[in-house]
């Protein structure tokens, strides 16, 4: 009897929970939907038309498909990036011996102890004097210092579990140690790799100060920037705003969906001993 | 096949610890030498430095007649089955076996081939295209052995490969090793801290205690002849009974005749005693040699405190008047019961005697027991 109570009671909790966090989708989808002059004058829940007219001006009046293409290729270049450098640094961190591990691991976290809007101007010049403002590396280059960090601690970490035993194995068997990283090592390490991919892509996606600071038009703007530019003098057009919104999470989370199946199924084959 | 020697091997950590102190040992071609000791005797860092895993301090470790001291673990051409096995789990167990041969770059068929030989010899091909996650231990120990075997490697290393098996497949087990090793004729190096599975297996055992050998024999000469006080402990089970004593010349003895007197046993034995002077050793004798019996005149006595049943014999705790402890073992139809005086008599043949400062031998024969 108190068993079944306990179930309700976790059961309504995490229900409530659930509306919690999706309800802004929710609400973001179903504004996107609805005509302006519905939005303002009694927003329903339950839209009784469902009309498309916010995603068809995204598309043909706005361009949305710049800033898109921009997020992309920034996002993904970092992602790439991070992924193979972070992967080397990991790797040396956590496997080789050699004087102040310590500290470099303590070095590489303080760099995302700075608040973001103290070194924008610094960051400005120096991209100004290398004529990178408003490129694509202008903001490739920030964004990795940015996102190395996390990259290489969670991959030290995931390294350092996978059971040496492994490697040794492989080397007896014949392999050189560039053979038994990417033969051993590397295909362990995807689940974490695919993690930490994820979460410096959504980093990437979502920045917003550098994003606006070191690109001046709509040539080079990223998402964020492009919607935070929307709104006009007069107006919020919120129907549009919501639109972009929901065009821009859609890839994210396409992404997390596609590599959750491989994380799962990494974590599973990583089953060593029994 | 080869013979794996070390000769002179330090092995030092940078923290200071001390793993291998000039440490020379042989496995001879063909055979499979063990290595024994308790945790902490630098037993598997020996293996690892025999794989190339670790770096030696100083010294040689030759394979064959070649000096691979500064050689990299893939180009010394040995295979090493690890403790929990390291398989890969990434992999099936076809691309388990075949990775050694694939990396060597071998055709693709004689790849094939030599696996499904392996396989089969193993009973492993109904398991080929499974993961390791989906093997059960016994089947994961078989194929790090197939992967071992598959590359025909100069020598094998084994670093207590069946440790984390249970009981009964570690004695399955244990047989099939000792088949294989007489079948492929390769020279093995086996590391264990189990003396039982040392003593079954091995051609020879090197008894290991903190980075240095104490001996380094066959297993008969290991229980009937140990080198010192450490070997004639850890080998043998029970473990061997020791009790303090001296050695003195009666008055009057002659030549090399001593007796030694122990709390509760005396003995007059043929060892090296230098006149008066009173020589502290310990008498070393195993339960199998101690007999314990209800009658028995002019002999210690001693009370039973517990009797263990073991079905074709019983093991027998006993106190010495003097406050010793010795174990016993008695044939299973004696009847004895804690709280039972006994007489004990010690079997001639079944004397050691061990200095007590340096813990190494004495050579004695045994004059007369007893008084």
């Amino acid at each position: 009897m108190k068993l079944a109570t306990g179930r309700w009671v976790f059961g309504g909790a995490l229900v409530a929970l659930m509306l919690f966090t999706l309800f802004p989708f929710y609400w973001a989808i179903v504004a996107s939907l609805t005509s302006d002059a519905a939005l303002f004058r009694d927003p329903s829940l339950w839209p009784q038309h469902l009309i498309f007219d916010h995603y068809r001006a995204l598309f043909t009046e706005r361009d949305f498909i710049t800033p898109i293409r921009n997020s992309l290729v920034v996002a993904g270049t970092t992602t790439i990036f991070c992924l193979i450098v972070g992967t080397l640094a990991a790797y040396a961190l956590a496997r080789i011996e050699f004087r102040g591990k310590a500290a470099i691991m303590g070095f590489i976290l303080a760099v995302t102890m700075f608040p973001q809007i103290s070194i924008v101007s610094p960051l400005y010049l120096l991209l100004r004097s290398l004529h990178l403002i408003d490129t694509y590396p202008g903001l490739i280059m920030p964004y990795m210092t940015f996102a190395m960090p996390l990259t290489v601690w969670v991959l030290t970490g995931s390294i350092r579990q996978i059971p040496k035993d492994l490697e040794e194995a492989a080397h007896v068997d014949g392999a050189t140690r560039l053979q038994s990283f990417t033969k051993i090592l590397l295909p362990l390490a995807v689940p974490s790799l695919a993690t930490t991919g994820i979460l410096t892509f959504i980093y990437c996606w979502n920045e917003f100060l550098f994003a606006l600071s070191f690109t001046l038009g709509p040539e080079r703007q990223t998402v964020p920037v492009a919607i935070a530019l929307f709104r006009g003098q007069y107006q919020v057009p919120w129907g549009e705003i919501l639109a972009a919104a929901v065009v821009a999470t859609a890839p994210v989370a396409a992404m997390v969906l596609v590599f959750q199946r491989r994380i799962v199924q990494g974590l599973t084959a990583g089953a060593v001993k029994g | 096949m080869a013979r794996i020697a070390l000769e002179h091997v330090d092995k030092t950590y940078p923290n200071g610890y001390v793993a291998a102190r000039d440490l020379s040992l042989e496995a001879s071609d063909g055979e499979l030498l063990v290595l024994v000791g308790p945790s902490g005797s630098g037993k598997s860092t020996v293996l690892r430095l025999m794989a190339g895993l670790e770096r030696v301090s100083d010294g040689v470790i030759r394979i064959g007649e070649r000096d691979v001291t500064d050689l990299p673990p893939q180009q010394r051409d040995i295979a090493m089955v690890f403790q929990n096995y390291a398989l890969y789990p990434h992999m099936t167990v076809r691309q388990n076996l075949g990775f050694g041969l694939s990396i060597r770059k071998q055709a693709p068929a004689v790849i094939a081939g030599r696996v499904n030989a392996i396989a089969a010899s193993l009973g492993l091909e109904a398991l080929l295209d499974r993961k390791p996650a989906q093997l059960s231990g016994g089947q994961r120990q078989r194929v790090a052995l197939g992967r071992a075997i598959v590359r025909e490697p100069l020598a094998f290393l084994f670093d207590e490969p069946l440790s984390n098996l249970d009981a009964q497949l570690r004695v399955e087990t244990r047989v099939e090793l000792a088949r294989l090793h007489r079948k492929l004729g390769a020279t093995m190096v086996y590391v264990t801290h189990d003396q039982s599975e040392a003593l079954t297996l091995g051609d020879r055992i090197a008894v290991l205690k903190e980075g240095v050998l104490q001996q380094i024999a066959t297993p008969m000469e290991l229980y009937r002849r140990p080198a010192n006080k450490f070997v004639a402990g850890f080998i043998g089970s029970p473990a061997m009974n020791f009790i303090e004593g001296v050695i003195q010349r009666p008055d009057g003895a002659a030549g090399r005749i001593g007796m030694c007197t122990f709390k509760g046993i005396d003995l007059t034995l043929d060892v090296p005693c230098d006149g008066g002077t009173r020589r502290r050793v310990f008498l070393g004798v195993r339960p199998q040699h101690i007999e314990v019996s209800g009658d028995g005149e002019n002999r210690p006595k001693a009370e039973v405190a517990v009797v263990e049943p073991m079905g074709n014999e019983q093991i027998v705790y006993v106190t010495l008047s003097g406050g010793d402890r010795l174990v016993a073992v008695a044939p299973p139809q004696e009847l004895i019961k804690p709280g039972d005086i006994v007489s004990i008599r010690i079997r001639p043949e079944g004397v050691h005697i061990f200095d007590a400062e340096t813990g190494s031998r004495i050579d004695a024969s045994p004059y007369a027991i007893e008084r």
